[in-house]
């Protein structure tokens, strides 16, 4: 096409990709999906609740892109998961009252709730919670049923929408770091990343934490990205009891409280607790005692009961991207014609997303004032890999038939097969935590103790990587340092002393 | 593929080898092992030490050693090894058939056996367990996976190394590193004395100028995308961190030996009991679980600290299956509850008939010194200069004098003289 329009997406988190999908549909764009990350969802995306929220959180009148978005991309994502083939239960949540001045903030809820669209939302007694959530604790007095809440497997979405991206145009720029944005004349000329520079007409901000520094390079914005902690625990998968529904406290000012809820997975998550950091702190995402400690003591008001502590097999941090003034900032700029911020995406983030990029689409669509040509072969459809550990026992027989590597247990925590690790690879995974995301190979109770070096041998077998290259997560997070007499030869070779020390 | 068979070992490492061959010496003709690597032995292929053996084989041998002389052997059987093998399901169907699925390369299969023998070993404990807080960087590892990374495959994980645990793993891996030219910096242990046997300690830190420090503890790992250092702290008697006595190691690889716990899940799964206290099954002198017909050995059994009392495991199992299977039946008994008592942290068998001589393993909670070993209701004592929460204690308590039990209980107390 003669007039394509040139785009660069900054970040290929959960919004980024759900932008880039968006934009896949059209002829007019040529879509060019940037990311730091050797991966795609290594951001805010992958370390959250992974909640699809009903939308009653968000006041209209102090966050208005929050509290309509929501609404609106929760309603996308029941269509967005089928078509793309996304891990999710729609199991609806429960806000939990256990006190009168509490069953008010309910109220408070249910109303906002309802102006912001939210359907079927109701305000329940005891007797129902219980129905609803056996293992809710007694102490509840009411509930806030919202039935239309999701839990998702964020990771897997992003991977979903770059995958389907992809299939339909989309270029993805990995390991690519901006680093400054060229704008003459008020108008945005490309980017400059630490491989190339990329000429493009317009650049959608959508690098998370990091949005903030990526408008100022294009001298707009003059907002701030501070990160806000979150720590979580999460239990083994035999662990019980469990929980059938999302549960969340009243919501605090600065936070919708610590969450039980059970993974798409099958694993019971307690958390986030909220700890804001100061701007230097955007890599911080270290656990400690009195945020983990918080986070029990939080969950345990909630229900019942949770398993034992020595059923948790893991803890980790994310962090939210609060932005100045707490709502999204989803605008273009009058002063830098072809820059779009996309940013600020605290939660509800990721529920968000897909109303985000329809938004994005609209301002790209009126600033141009073009007609959008939709593409005669977009593909809306995209199947995530085939999980061995989900079919039943014929269904395994037979496809260990048609290809011997669905035979081989790689991770026997989780019975991921080598056959699911290859084909992870070949979408695009490099790295163990590649591999781990999209396939669960070492997220079992061993944590990767008894598969990592299996999953990284396939990795060094089909990249034609060595071995001890083979990363976690990238540069600087090899699995090893060198062979095994890499430290002896050296000390050989720099002192020549090495025989006679020994 | 469908298969029938007398006895199905499962677990290809000493315990599950010493009873492939042992059941097949003793008559058992239809034996078939499922081990999960392509290479038998376990864990013992990587542990290129020595101080294996002398028990069993009578002579001092290096890990790799012990396995082949158990593979040489079992090359004399007919057993089929079923390698690459991960099963994946067992079901008890009634006393004489019992059902495993699992998978290998290009074979979905299916097992119909008389009886079976489970000897899946252990695994290693993660950080996450323990408690380790800070960052989440790479060059965190646990000792076995270490130990593969360098024996098995050639990779060197990290120039500066802390360890996190004195056990003998723990030890043989600050000298494995000092071998190959890395600085062991530390190796940390929050209990008062070290883990490992003493020999150990001295072969294994102070010939190499290892610093040990006895009541630390690792409670944050520090880096963002590769480790740049540990937080240690030191803790008071009863283990908590004594407020402001942290400082940092540098290093680029924590190596974690934290303790084993038997991988007991699918044992569990078909309706074994499980011991709160040793994390395997409970079983009788038979080493038969609650499951008739199902045995175990080895390390899922309960964490061994010799190879050697593994494979005699293996061996005591088979004896069992191999009467199991051609007897149709084990000799009934009413089973006594072995109790541990005072300073016996566990005990296995957890069960006895009375009808047989018994090996007992257990292990103590607290070191002693001077210690008489009393197996109460039959009046047997046995003098220990010492006992340690890390060595073992085994004793072989013959038949006749077992049968002189006359309540419902054997109970084991640990008193100093």
């Amino acid at each position: 096409m003669a007039n394509l329009i040139r785009v660069a997406i900054v970040g290929a988190g959960v919004v980024g990709a759900s932008i880039a999908r968006a934009l896949s549909r059209f002829e007019n764009f040529e879509v060019h999906l940037l990311e730091k990350e050797v991966d795609v969802g290594w951001g805010v995306s992958k370390a959250n609740t992974g909640i699809i929220h009903a939308g009653y959180d968000d006041e209209p009148e102090l966050y208005p892109l929050r509290a309509k978005l929501c609404v609106e991309g929760n309603r996308i994502w029941h269509k967005w998961v089928k078509e793309l083939d996304i891990p999710i239960r729609w199991c609806g949540s429960l806000v939990l009252a256990f006190n009168e001045e509490e069953i008010e903030v309910l109220k408070d809820l249910f109303n906002r709730g309802v102006r912001n669209g939210v359907q079927d939302l109701r305000i329940i007694e005891a007797d129902e919670i219980r129905l609803l959530e056996p293992n809710a604790s007694k102490n509840a007095l009411a509930g806030l049923w919202a039935p239309t809440a999701g839990q998702i497997s964020p990771w897997d979405a992003v991977f979903a929408l770059v995958e389907n991206s992809i299939a339909n145009g989309v270029k993805l720029h990995l390991a690519t770091e901006v680093k400054g944005v060229r704008v003459e004349r008020e108008r945005v000329l490309g980017l400059e990343t630490n491989r190339s520079f990329f000429e493009v007409d317009w650049v959608i901000n959508a690098a998370g934490l990091y949005a903030d520094k990526i408008a100022r390079m294009a001298g707009v914005g003059g907002y701030h990205i501070k990160p806000r902690k979150g720590e979580y625990l999460i239990f083994d998968r035999d662990a019980e009891p469990k929980v059938n529904k999302i549960l969340f406290p009243v919501p605090t000012p600065i936070s919708k409280g610590v969450v039980v809820t059970t993974t798409v997975d099958g694993n019971l998550m307690i958390g986030p607790n909220a700890q804001d950091l100061t701007e230097e702190q955007k890599e911080d995402k270290s656990n400690t005692r009195e945020g983990l400690e918080f986070v029990w003591s939080s969950a345990s008001k909630l229900v019942e009961k949770l398993p034992p502590k020595n059923k948790i097999i893991r803890f980790f941090a994310g962090l939210r991207p609060e932005p100045t003034g707490g709502d999204f900032i989803i605008k273009k700029y009058e002063e830098v014609f072809g820059f779009i911020d996309a940013a600020g995406t605290r939660s509800p983030g990721l529920t968000s997303a897909p109303a985000i990029a329809n938004m994005v689409l609209d301002i790209l669509k009126s600033s141009l004032d073009i007609e959008l040509k939709p593409k005669e072969k977009w593909n809306p459809y995209r199947r995530r890999i085939k999980r061995f550990s989900e079919l039943t026992l014929d269904e395994r027989s037979r496809l260990i038939n048609e290809e011997p590597r669905y035979g081989r247990i790689i991770c026997t925590d989780e019975m991921v097969t080598e056959m699911e690790i290859v084909e992870a690879i070949r979408r695009g995974a490099t790295t163990i935590d590649g591999v781990k995301f999209r396939t669960r190979a070492c997220m079992g109770k061993c944590q990767g103790s008894s598969c990592m070096y299996k999953v990284a041998v396939i990795i060094s077998r089909e990249l034609g990587i060595p071995l001890w290259k083979v990363s976690i997560r990238g540069p600087e997070t090899e699995i090893g340092i060198g062979d095994v007499k890499a430290l002896l030869s050296e000390e050989k070779e720099e002192t020549g002393e090495y025989e006679k020390k020994m | 593929m469908k298969r029938k068979c007398d006895l199905a070992v499962i677990g290809g490492g000493p315990s599950g080898l010493a009873a492939a061959i042992k059941s097949w010496n003793l008559g058992v003709k239809a034996v078939v092992l499922i081990h999960e690597n392509d290479i038998l032995g376990g864990v013992l292929p990587q542990c290129i030490h020595t101080g294996f053996g002398l028990h069993y084989f009578g002579e001092d041998l290096t890990g790799p050693e012990f396995a082949a002389k158990l593979v040489e052997q079992l090359k004399n059987t007919e057993v089929e090894v079923l390698n690459g093998a991960y099963a994946s399901q067992l079901q008890v169907e009634s006393r004489n058939l019992k059902r495993i699925y699992g998978y290998r390369f290009g074979e979905a299969f299916e097992i119909e056996s008389k009886a079976v023998i489970y000897a899946a070993g252990c695994r290693e404990r993660s950080r996450f367990e323990v408690g380790i807080l800070g960052d989440r960087p790479a060059g965190v590892y646990t000792a076995g996976e270490a130990q593969t990374l360098m024996d098995i495959y050639g990779i060197l994980p990290g120039s500066e190394i802390v360890i996190v645990g004195s056990g003998d793993v723990g030890l043989i891996m600050a000298r494995r590193f000092a071998l190959e030219g890395a600085k062991v910096k530390a190796v940390v242990e929050i209990m008062p004395y070290p883990g490992g046997l003493t020999r150990n300690v001295v072969q294994c830190l102070e010939d190499f100028n290892i610093p040990l420090y006895l009541r630390h503890s690792v409670v944050e790992i520090k880096g963002l995308r590769r480790v740049e250092s540990v937080k240690l702290v030191r803790v008071d008697e009863n283990l908590n961190p004594i407020p402001n006595t942290d400082f940092e190691i540098k290093c680029d690889a924590v190596i974690l030996a934290v303790g084993l716990k038997p991988k007991s899940e699918l044992l569990a799964k078909a309706g074994a009991l499980i011991d709160d206290a040793t994390g395997g099954p409970i079983v009788n002198d038979w080493l038969e679980t609650t499951l008739p017909g199902v045995f175990a050995a080895g390390n899922v059994l309960v964490v061994n600290d010799l190879v050697d009392y593994a494979a005699e495991q293996g061996e005591r199992a088979a004896e069992s299956a191999a009467k199991f299977i051609l007897e149709g039946k084990l000799p009934l008994a009413k089973l006594k509850s072995v109790v541990p008592g005072r300073n016996v942290r566990l005990i296995v068998p957890q069960l006895v008939s009375c009808l047989q001589d018994v090996v007992f393993y257990g292990r103590v909670r607290k070191p002693e010194e001077n210690v008489l070993v009393r197996f109460e209701e039959i009046n047997r004592f046995f003098k220990l200069p010492a006992v340690r929460p890390p060595e073992m204690f085994r004793f072989k308590i013959p038949a006749k004098d077992l049968s002189r039990i006359h309540g419902e209980k054997l109970t084991i107390n640990i008193m100093e003289v």
